[in-house]
């Protein structure tokens, strides 16, 4: 059986996971290790948009195999907003681990299924980002918006 | 009999006063029932929040610094912060003053002109209510306390993104066995578990609620909410279990939302951590202010034999 939709999908991230989640089990389970290989790209595109959107050249390296956390890693690297998708990073290639060591669970459709929604987390806070010029500034992990103090004019060390 | 914390200073904050009511109400409730005894800070103020943290940090640390010197000065060694945010900015305010220089001097200046005494880092511990339950009473000590159990409901447990991050704040965390997690916490899971409940995997339970974004991009909230949502039902959870009103708020009312904007209905529930034990101690849901929320889970909770 082959998957429903292409893999190298022309769709916006957003619309090719929401197919995903979709696709029925039978379709997801006989296509599960091809789509949550999709998954962890999908996370790469995403954030080698916003590493391009910030002029910078994304990594092809890897860290712990996994190019999605090497990303991660030089994206968070003096941004400490980009921190907060860290666990979602992590949790995408766990999703994609346990996957790849069960591909015949029976419950690897709903499996899969789960890594989209993690994927539709980290497109939809990253481009959320993107899309709207200091989104995040107020978030868990945020910069301040004054990094020197008003009367010495002396930075602030954080 | 409980353990630590049997009696601890209680710093609500400005959330638990007016859209979190339900959460400083079931807590309170939830503190009598386990015989645990919360005093209230004297005349505290807002911890800074998010908007003068942003605006500028040294004044924030002076602002929950002075919740601390207030704890401190009422005989205090530690505080319990219910509120994510406020946990998260008095964890940040001590941890500013013991290494950062500036910090300390303008905490000091601030606190002189004010006319109060300097808090100085290390008399007071911040806890979360989560610390507070699962420390001075114990999944244990919970279970024997059970009157009316949760058996039978399935919960997604959501801790929101201020509770672990970031990890330098909370240097008790990540401690090994028996100490919680920043990547996969559980403390809310364990207590809920011995309450009864069914604890489901949920891969976002520490996945940002959009919630400081809510006004300037809602749309990106609502999908980011919705998400949340259906992924907790992808689950299998009938509720989703919370521990920070910004995050219960924006779940709740993006829900609503999603409804009517994107045409996206969930059924999964939104309730407080503390509603759940409350209930699960023989509280009713009244008494633990079900009816304050925006979720509507009276039909659950009655299908289940609760409240």
């Amino acid at each position: 059986m082959t998957d429903p939709a292409p893999i190298t999908s022309t769709l916006p991230p957003t619309e090719r996971l929401d197919a995903i989640i979709a696709t029925p089990d039978a379709q997801l389970a006989a296509n599960a290790a091809a789509v949550s290989r999709e998954l962890l790209e999908i996370g790469e595109v995403t954030l080698e948009r916003s590493l391009e959107a910030h002029g910078a050249e994304p990594t092809q390296k890897m860290s712990e195999g996994f190019r999605l956390l090497a990303l991660h890693r030089q994206g968070a690297r003096g941004d400490s907003t980009f921190n907060a998708c860290r666990e979602t990073c992590r949790e995408l290639v766990y999703q994609y681990n346990v996957i790849a060591l069960e591909p015949d669970h029976p419950d690897v459709a709903r499996r899969v299924r789960l890594g989209a929604m993690v994927a539709r987390h980290l497109v939809l806070f990253v481009e959320g980002k993107l899309e709207v010029a200091g989104l995040g500034e107020f978030c868990c992990s945020s910069r301040p918006l004054r990094t020197h103090d008003a009367v010495s004019g002396a930075p602030f060390q954080e | 009999m409980t353990g630590k914390h049997g009696k601890v200073a209680y710093y609500p904050g400005c959330a638990l006063e007016e859209t979190g009511h339900a959460y400083n109400r079931s807590t309170k409730e939830v503190g009598k029932a386990l015989g645990l005894d919360l005093v209230e800070l004297k005349n505290w103020n807002c911890c800074g929040a998010m908007e003068v943290k942003n605006l500028d940090p040294k004044l924030q640390t002076y602002l929950s610094a002075r919740n601390l010197a207030i704890a401190e000065t009422m005989g205090f060694d530690t505080v319990m912060a219910p509120c994510n945010g406020c946990y998260h900015n008095l964890k940040k305010a001590e941890y500013d003053l013991a290494h950062d220089e500036a910090s300390r001097d303008v905490v000091g200046r601030l606190s002189e002109k004010a006319g109060h005494e300097t808090y100085k880092a290390g008399a007071v511990t911040t806890i979360h209510a989560l610390d507070w339950i699962k420390e001075a009473i114990g999944e244990e000590g919970l279970r024997q306390r059970i009157r009316n159990s949760l058996k039978g409901l399935k919960i997604a447990n959501y801790y929101g993104c201020m509770y672990t991050r970031p990890r330098h704040i909370f240097p008790e965390k990540d401690k090994g066995p028996g100490s919680e997690s920043t990547s996969k916490p559980h403390f809310m899971d364990d207590l809920l578990a011995a309450a009864g409940a069914e604890c489901v995997e949920y891969p976002l339970k520490t996945a940002c609620c959009g919630g400081a974004h809510t006004l300037s991009d809602s749309d990106i909230s609502t999908k980011l909410v919705l998400n949340l949502l259906t992924t907790a039902e992808a689950c299998g959870a009938d509720v989703i279990a919370t521990e920070c009103p910004t995050c219960h708020v924006g779940l709740e009312m993006h829900q609503v939302r999603a409804e009517k904007v994107f045409g996206r209905k969930t059924k999964v529930k939104i309730l407080y951590f503390t509603q759940l034990l409350g209930m699960a101690l023989g509280l009713s849901a009244r008494r633990v202010g079900v009816h304050e929320n925006l979720s509507d889970a009276s039909d659950l909770l009655r299908a289940r034999g609760l409240g």
